[in-house]
């Protein structure tokens, strides 16, 4: 007998609610197409970007929602959505320590309030060679970084996720060294590009993504957006990034999006756009190398994979 | 007769068994969830751990026959193996034609330079000589060599395990059970192999039809 299992999630937002990825992109050709008419010159790069991004189709709401690396809640690739029925985002509590003049325990919305809401819409690009385009929702880590004030020593900041056992089936196991920690060095944490995330496709983020808040940085690999994070600290030293420590041959502090630079195991040349059949190739720094490129400057980036 | 019938039931079951895989797959991919989000990734996984469950499958049968006497086991040896081999040239295929997209220039990289694909490669083309002769004629042409020869299973189903740890990232829990499965049913052949040295008459089995000979029937 065939049952077809109720994904979690589905019952708790009506797919009403969900924005048909038409209407959006009718709202961004809508945009575009207004700019272009008002023909105000300040708004010609908002329209490149439009006609930009359109050449990269969103990734369906569902696909985003149902294909998911997060081995706190398993790891299969729909268990973050079959299994994190239980994890409780609100209300969330934000710790901010280390080498900064501005420490302390903030409420989420206290966190976030004030901060100019962006809605950037990135290629995601997984370290397994599949890649997606999401419609994110957040602020950018740099006004939350400039709130905290870090000292001059402060030279990276190291972001953890949650540890919750009881929520998250997957830390039940030592699949991995629990809690997942990430981090940056600061000038890649205040990039323009860089943003933590509380949506997508103007939602909320499901518990399967990451929420109530997680990282986002587009040029590297989709493992160092740790998710569901409790927990931000200024360092002078480079933090040990939780698959670093796993296997560090195969993974590095960076992470930077290399199709020069394969994995071990496998190659890096080409992904697989989720919706897509035939592989299409890599893009250095994901095609973000002109916001980015300049950090890198002078390093060997496959020493520093 | 009634001998007969039993067998000739016992194989229709394998048949409807070997096929349950294919057609489960199938009704995924056209009336379920269209193999999910990444299908071409989720049918090459499938295509793997079928044909690594067939190839167990196929070696625990010499075993279950010994240790059970239900000597018509071995009767589906021959056809258990065969679909372990059918699955693991879908396997292949899905890799070349549909991940790959013929992309030659990249599948010879990969076989030579990825050591997870080039043990995958190498446990698939150690099962070609064993498929190829599988045959009546080639049992009676080869003769004990033939045993030698189709020994490669071992062999090939280890280079798939290690060929499953190698593309796994983290949770090694199923390779681990495949490497412990694997194990064992190397085990018991050894402890025989010991036992046949030093007792050789009764280690053979107490009933007769009882050695490592293929099936004839």
């Amino acid at each position: 007998m065939l049952i077809r299992k109720r994904r979690l999630g589905e019952g708790d937002i009506p797919s009403s609610e969900i924005t048909p990825y038409e209407l959006y992109l009718d709202r961004r050709r809508f945009l575009a197409q207004s700019a272009t008419l008002a023909g105000v010159a300040a708004l010609a790069p908002s329209v490149l970007f439009a006609t930009e991004a359109q050449e990269d189709e969103r990734t369906p709401y569902e696909d985003i929602t149902h294909y998911n690396n997060y081995y706190e809640f398993g790891t299969g690739k729909e268990d973050p959505a079959k299994y994190s029925g239980d994890f409780v985002p609100r209300p969330w509590v934000v710790a901010v320590e280390g080498e900064c003049s501005n420490p302390g325990t903030f409420a989420l919305d206290d966190f976030l309030k004030g901060h100019e809401i962006v809605e950037p819409v990135y290629r995601m690009r997984c370290v397994e060679a599949w890649s997606m385009v999401i419609p994110w929702r957040g602020v950018r880590l740099r006004d939350v970084i400039l709130r905290a004030q870090p000292t001059g020593s402060a030279k990276f900041v190291e972001m953890t996720t949650v540890l919750r056992p009881a929520q998250m089936p997957g830390q039940r196991r030592r699949i991995l060294p629990w809690p997942y920690v990430e981090g940056l060095r600061l000038d890649e944490a205040m990039n323009e590009l860089t943003v933590l995330a509380t949506g997508i496709y103007g939602k909320d983020l499901l518990n399967q993504n990451g929420a109530p808040l997680r990282l986002v940085t587009p040029w590297k690999y989709g493992f160092k957006g740790v998710k569901s994070i409790v927990k931000m600290r200024f360092t002078s030293d480079m933090p040990e990034n939780t698959w670093q420590v796993m296997a560090p041959n195969e993974y590095g502090f960076y992470a930077n999006v290399n199709p020069g630079a394969d994995h071990p195991r496998w190659s890096q040349a080409r992904e697989r756009r989720i919706g897509e059949f035939r592989r299409r190739p890599t893009l250095m720094f994901n095609g973000y190398g002109e916001q980015v490129a300049h950090m890198y400057r002078g390093m060997d980036l496959t020493k520093w994979y | 007769m009634v001998l007969k019938r039993r067998i000739r039931l016992f194989k229709a079951g394998l048949w409807i068994l070997g096929c349950t895989p294919l057609a489960w797959v199938f009704h995924r991919f056209f009336f379920g969830d269209g193999l999910g989000v990444n299908p071409v990734a989720e049918a090459q996984l499938w295509g793997g751990l079928t044909s690594l469950t067939f190839l167990l499958a196929t070696l625990s049968i010499t075993p279950l026959r010994r240790l059970t006497g239900w000597n018509d086991l071995q009767k589906g040896r021959r056809l258990a193996g065969l679909f372990a081999f059918f699955y693991v040239t879908l396997h292949f295929s899905i890799w070349i034609g549909l991940d790959q997209f013929f992309a030659w220039r990249y599948i010879l990289e990969d076989i030579a330079e990825r050591p997870y694909i080039m043990v995958g490669f190498t446990a698939f083309v150690l099962l070609i000589p064993v498929a190829m002769t599988s045959t009546k004629g080639w049992i009676r042409h080869l003769g004990k060599r033939w045993v030698t020869l189709h020994r490669l299973v071992y062999v090939s189903s280890l280079l798939g395990i290690v060929h499953f740890f190698w593309i796994t990232k983290a949770d090694d829990r199923w390779p681990t059970v495949a490497l412990m499965v694997w194990a064992a049913l190397m085990s018991i052949r050894a402890a025989w192999w010991l036992k046949s040295r030093t007792h050789p008459a009764r280690a053979r089995g107490i009933k007769k039809g009882l050695s490592g000979t293929p099936e004839r029937a």
